[in-house]
């Protein structure tokens, strides 16, 4: 049973690849990586499931955080043109 | 005899998350715009990664019936993992089609493709 979900998972992340490949707008590309992410957390949680140690759980935890905030500072760098750190230092301390 | 019902129950939940699973990567794949293929990325997270998570967490019942105390935690790790991707999957969907609204992307309508 978990030799057929983990195939299943790695077919739908090589077909989120191709999205994230052709993707025609950068978000489109964003957004294929953040499901590719997603697929990866369940990814961990199956093949610990798989190989009888499901103690690979912890990965999966970090990996959701990381997933996350990656996606949010790649999302915020796109739609404003940079972290916030520029325009801050702009305004001038008054 | 439980063990039974909850190991079919798990089979269940597992295969019919694979199913949500690649319906929605075949809509990201073919739907025609980001917003619209953000709805298919949402379900892959919502049904797709609970059902899988469901079917693992009817696993670890299993385990426990069996009599492996250290599947406990591994049954709180899952619910840690689930409540992750319920809070994040939402907030990033959302961060995107915002960001994509404020870049100008014009949302996909059938008008376009009756002009095309």
């Amino acid at each position: 049973m978990f030799v057929a979900a983990t195939i299943g998972i790695l077919a739908s992340m090589a077909i989120v690849l191709v999205r994230a490949l052709l993707g025609p707008t950068v978000y489109d590309r964003v957004m294929a990586v953040n499901i590719f992410g997603t697929k990866t957390v369940l990814l961990i949680a199956v093949l610990g499931f798989l190989t009888d140690r499901p103690e690979f759980l912890d990965l999966a935890l970090v990996y959701a955080l990381i997933n996350f905030i990656g996606t949010i500072a790649v999302l915020k760098f796109f739609a404003f043109g940079d972290l916030g750190l520029t325009r801050r230092v702009e305004r001038g301390p008054e | 005899m439980i063990e039974t019902v909850l190991d079919y129950a798990s089979w269940a939940s597992i295969l019919g998350g694979l199913f949500f699973m690649v319906v929605g990567t075949i809509g990201v794949l073919r739907l025609p715009d980001v917003f619209t293929r953000l709805h298919a990325a949402g379900m892959t997270d919502t049904m797709g990664a609970g059902l899988l998570i469901l079917g693992m967490s009817f696993q670890t019942v299993v385990g426990i019936m069996h009599g492996e105390t250290s599947y406990w935690s591994v049954l709180i790790r899952l619910v840690f993992v689930y409540a992750f991707l319920m809070f994040t999957s939402p907030i990033s969907t959302h961060a995107l089609a915002r960001a994509a609204i404020v870049s100008g992307l014009e949302p996909w309508t059938n008008d376009h493709e009756d002009d095309a």
